[in-house]
This record gives structure tokens, sequence and C-alpha cells, in this order.
């Protein structure tokens, strides 16, 4: 669950040395990443500035921003899925419960299964939808003393058993995509991760599905810690506790990189920017 | 019409429809002609087929004593023949291609993929003969030391050893099938190739951010999405391997035999076709035409089982 912080290292690696700590915005809590520092590139293209972000615990922290300004970029760092993509490269430190997420030793399977993800698309399996659920724990070698019972916990945690308790061995294309996104939700869940992140999780669903998994996000924060990118700042508003801005600098060469502009309590944030960006972006004016 | 006025321009229903109706008769003339094609091919082969038909009755499949000068045909050694090659085929291609395509589409960095798979469609087209030619030459002669060693290791082996037992032959049921094998692998890795890369980056992602390793991942998301797309490729390769006539005819050894020993010479349809058309007349002949109409069926129903199995494989993703 949760709360067994399990550590990614059998042996601790020490964190190398930043120029900033990272800031955590007020009301944040104990932090589950310190980000420092950090720089992402795209082979040569840099994607990412010098973000300094405290994310923390048993929080919804929103990351808003233009489109193309890095806010999935950052998300995949978190979890390390952009080690997939061939030619990329992160400088700085992103630190997870005090240890260096990238550093030596560590295993980017285990970071991904403390750190799960729900995806912009739903994405279930071809397999039914008990399978779907039930794919992340055989995987992860998760023992449970019984799958129905934790297929039955996840998909009520995601407030879909009640819709698909009486089809669990029916495709899970046979359900609608606000469904297919709870089932996404309910197949992270089920690896019993620490940090749920979720890049625009209901920007392909309809108003009344987005309801729901906004209602189910700030349930879901009671036991994790979840980040989500979104391009709704009334989502934002409605869910988040923290709200960071990033928007995307142009350079003299014409480069554009983005940048974290600031993060603060999300009231704080909306109400009183200390940014000017931060400002016109909220009021609809772009800079 | 509950207006006088012409419609506006953009609304022409009557020319589109034109269009449509010549389009829908194009299209089922095609497909009609094609099975008219298959159709009199069918007829007129079993026509010419039928005086051995009628000669042999049933035994003509029951049996398996092929004895032109005796007036003898039997089809069964050459249809167990061809089944077992086809199946040594299969055993040795499928894993292969699937390996192979998987490679490809999930491990070899981009520049590499594109070499192998250019080399792979190349392969596959080269003639068939090219590769009977290299399996007399070349394959049949290394391969016989090979055998002996299989034979003498596997010997004690219950059940299995049967199989692998009796004199070596550099020509033989075996030596054919890894021959179809190295046919039919290029075509199946291309298939799958293109199968696997339809796989949505989505499902990937998603298996690998739940913790998956990338066999996992495979296992997990890309396996169940081709699995009815991999089965058509199995079967196409299937069909393939059946119906090689020259490859395998030049290493399978010639000898209308049922004999479990892989190791031994054995015989096939096709390749009894084309080694003995041409001295064939009369009810002989006959015969011939009559294992290509068994042959023609063989492939059919495998194809119709491929069709099948993709089929009820859609429905289900799609349920
Ligand atoms: N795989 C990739 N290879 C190269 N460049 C990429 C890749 N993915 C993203 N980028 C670039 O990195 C920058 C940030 O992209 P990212 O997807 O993180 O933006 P975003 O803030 O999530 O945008 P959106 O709101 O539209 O989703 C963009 O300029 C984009 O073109
Ligand atoms: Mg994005």
């Amino acid at each position: 669950m949760s709360d067994t912080q399990t550590t990614l290292l059998n042996t601790p690696n020490t964190a190398p040395e930043v120029r900033n700590p990272a800031e955590l915005p007020a009301d944040a809590g104990e932090p589950v990443f310190e980000v420092s520092d950090l720089d992402f590139f795209y082979g040569s293209f840099r994607a990412l500035r010098d973000v300094n972000l405290g994310i923390g615990r048993r929080r919804v922290t929103a990351l808003i921003g233009p489109s193309g300004c890095g806010k999935s970029t950052f998300l995949r760092c978190l979890n390390r899925m952009n080690d997939l993509i061939p030619g990329t490269r992160v400088d700085g430190r992103i630190a997870y419960h005090g240890q260096d997420l990238y550093g030596q030793g560590v295993d980017p399977i285990e970071v991904r299964r403390q750190i799960g993800m729900v995806f912009q698309k739903p994405n279930p399996f071809p397999k039914s939808i008990y399978d779907n659920v039930a794919f992340g724990p055989k995987v992860n070698g998760l023992k449970p003393k019984s799958m129905d019972d934790l297929v039955e916990e996840s998909l009520r945690r995601a407030a879909l058993w009640d819709e698909v308790k009486d089809k669990l061995k029916q495709s899970a294309f046979s359900l609608s995509g606000g469904q297919q996104q709870r089932l996404c939700i309910a197949r992270a869940i089920a690896v019993r991760p620490d940090v749920i992140l979720m890049d625009e999780p209901c920007s392909a669903l309809d108003p009344i599905a987005t309801i729901r998994i906004e209602e189910l996000m700030v349930e879901l924060k009671q036991d994790y810690t979840i980040v989500i990118v979104t391009h709704n700042m009334q989502q934002a508003a409605r869910v988040s506790d923290v709200t960071a801005f990033f928007t995307a600098e142009v350079d003299d060469a014409g480069h554009r990189t983005g940048v974290l502009v600031e993060a603060d309590a999300t009231s704080a944030l909306f109400t009183s920017p200390k940014d000017q960006r931060t400002d016109d972006y909220i009021t609809g004016r772009f800079g | 019409m509950t207006t006088t006025t012409p419609p506006p321009t953009g609304l022409q229903p009557a020319r589109s429809a034109r269009g449509d109706t010549a389009f829908r008769a194009a299209s089922f003339l095609c497909g009609f002609t094609v099975l008219a094609i298959l159709g009199l091919i069918a007829v007129s082969m079993t026509q010419k087929a039928l005086p051995a038909l009628q000669a042999e009755g049933l035994g003509f499949l029951t049996s398996a004593r092929w004895a032109p000068n005796e007036g003898r045909f039997g089809a069964l050694a050459f249809i167990y023949g061809t089944m077992v090659i086809s199946a040594i085929a299969l055993v040795f291609a499928v894993p292969v291609s699937i390996g192979i395509a998987l490679f490809l589409t999930e491990v070899a960095p981009r520049r590499l993929r594109k070499v192998v798979s250019y080399v792979i469609d190349l392969l596959a087209a080269v003639p068939s003969v090219v590769y009977g030619l290299w399996g007399v030459l070349v394959l049949s002669a290394v391969i016989v030391d090979a055998y002996d060693a299989v034979g003498r290791v596997l010997a004690p082996v219950p059940l299995v050893g049967r199989l692998f037992e009796g004199p070596a032959n550099g020509r033989s049921l075996f030596t054919a099938g890894l021959i179809l094998a190295l046919m039919i692998t290029p075509i199946i890795t291309a298939i799958t190739r293109e199968i696997f890369d339809t796989v949505p980056q989505g499902q990937k992602e998603a298996a690998v951010a739940l913790g998956a390793t990338r066999w996992e991942m495979i296992r997990g998301a890309v396996f169940p999405h081709s699995r009815s797309g991999m089965v058509g490729a199995v079967m196409l390769g299937l069909g393939r391997a059946m119906g090689e006539t020259i490859a395998a005819a030049l290493v399978i050894g010639s000898s209308p035999r049922i004999s479990a020993q892989l190791f031994g010479p054995g015989d096939a349809l096709p390749s009894v076709i084309a080694f003995q058309f041409g001295e064939a007349s009369g009810t002989y002949r006959s015969a011939l035409i009559a294992l290509g109409v068994i042959l023609f069926a063989m492939t059919i129903i495998v194809n119709m089982a491929a069709r099948v199995i993709v089929n009820r494989g859609q429905e289900a993703r799609a349920a």
C-alpha cells in the first residue's frame, strides 16, 4: 500500500550536489519528489530547463501550461518513461523519497511499479476487464491471497465495480471511453503504487465521465500522491492542492524550452499569481 | 418534393448514384471472375482426375501403394509426406519468424531494423529452385552427420526416438521440411512484423508503466493484439509450404512410403506431380491430376481455417 514506502535500492545512493534545493510550495506537505535543476533533452533539443519543484505526499499536484511547454515530458521523467525514447537525457536530480531516481543501480522497472501512470487516451489491453486489472499484479509477482479480491478492490476504488461486476470476462473494449479510463486507473491501482501520474486523463472524455474521474482523484489522494497534467484550468482548480505553471521560453536562436514559472497552493496561484506570465495564462491572455 | 425550385448545386444524387452503380458492377464482376476461374479450375481438374478416381475409388485416398507400372494409385503416402514436411517447416519457421519480427519491432535500433527488413524481403523473393539447389548441393550433404548424431542421442528415448532412428539420408522428409522452413520464414516474418507494428504505442506504454519488463510487455500488449494476425501469417506460410514444389522435390528423396522416420526419404504431392507428369499418360496422368485436386482441396481447407480463426479473433476483440 502507499504507506509502505519501499526503497528502490538495497544500498542508499548519495545525492549529487545541487545548486538550488527543490522548492516545496507552501502547503505541499511532506515531499515525495524533489526535483532540482532538471534539464531534459530529446537528442540535442532541450525540452526542459532548470526545473525545481517539490511534490508533496498525498496531494494532488496539477501541471498546467500552454501546449508544448514540456508538461508531459516532465511527468514522464517522474517514472522514467522517457527512458524508452532513444536519445533522451536527463540532467539534474529527481529525488524520490530522498533517493536519486536516476541514480546508479536504480531499476526503472521497480520505479514504474511504485509510480504508476494513466494516459491521455484510455489504453486498455485487448484482454478481458479482469485480465486488464490482474496484469500488473501478475508481472510484478504480487501474490495477493486472492486475485479476485484484488481485482474487485481495485475496480471499486476506481468507481467502476458496479458497472462491470457482471461482465468481468468481457473484452475491455466493450466499455465506454470513460469506463475504459476508469479501468486504466483500476489497473494502475492494482499494483499498489505509491504515486499515480495522470497525463490529461479526461481530455478524451465527456463532462460527466470527467466529473466522475475528478471525484475519484479527490478520493484517491487519501492514499496516493497524484500528479496530473491538465489543460483545463477549472479542473486544476477543482481537484488540485498545488498547481505548477510551465511555459515555453524562446531563446535568441529561436529554440523553445520548457520552464517552470511558478508553483504554489492552487488557490493562491489562481487568485494571486506572482508572475505576470502566470497571470496572463490563467486569465486567458497568452504570453 | 415540397418545392419546385431545383436543389442548389452540390446536391446531385443522380450523378453519384450512377458512379456508385458502375463501381459496384465492376467490383462484382471482378470478384465473380475470380470465383468463376477458381470454379473452372476445380471442375476441369476433377474431370480429368475422374478416370483414376473411378478406378481406385476411396482407395486413392486410403492406400499408400503408388505403383504406376502395376496401375495402382494410392495417394496416402504423399498426403502424409506433405503434412509431415509442412509440420516440420512450421515447427522451425514460426518461432524463428516471430523472434525475428519481435527483434525488429521491439529491440533493434532503427537503422539495423531497416537493413534486416530489407534483407528479409529480398529472401522472400528468391526463386524456390535456388533454395532447392542449395538444399541438394549443400544442406543434404552436410546434414547427414547431424542426423546421425541426433539419431544416436535420441534413439533410447521412447516414442521420440522412433522418429529419428533408421539410416540417415541427406535427402529426407526432414531436409525437405528444413528447406521449406527456410523458404517460408521470410514471408511469415514480414507479415508478423507488420502486425506487431500495428500494436498501439499506448498499450505498450501502459504495460511498461505497470512495471512490466520488455518480455512481459510483449506478452501482455503485443501478443494479445496480434494473435489472430499471427495465425493468419502462419496459415499463409503453411499454404505456401504445402504447395511448394521444386525445392522440396529436390531434397525429399522421392520414395512413396509412410514412415515415422523423419530422417528417411519420403515424397509429397507437389513433388510427385512435378517429377512424374512428363512421363505419364492415361490413368497414370489422371492419377497425378487427382493428386493436384487433393492438394488444391488441402490448401483451400487451410486457408478457410485461417479465415475462421482470424475472424473469430476479431470478433472476440470487438465484443
Ligand atoms: N519523443 C519526442 N521526441 C522529440 N521531441 C519531443 C518528443 N516528445 C515531445 N517532444 C517535444 O518536447 C516539447 C515538449 O513536449 P511535451 O509533449 O512534453 O509538451 P506538453 O506540455 O505535454 O504539450 P501538450 O499540452 O500539447 O500535451 C515539445 O516541443 C515537443 O515537440
Ligand atoms: Mg502533453
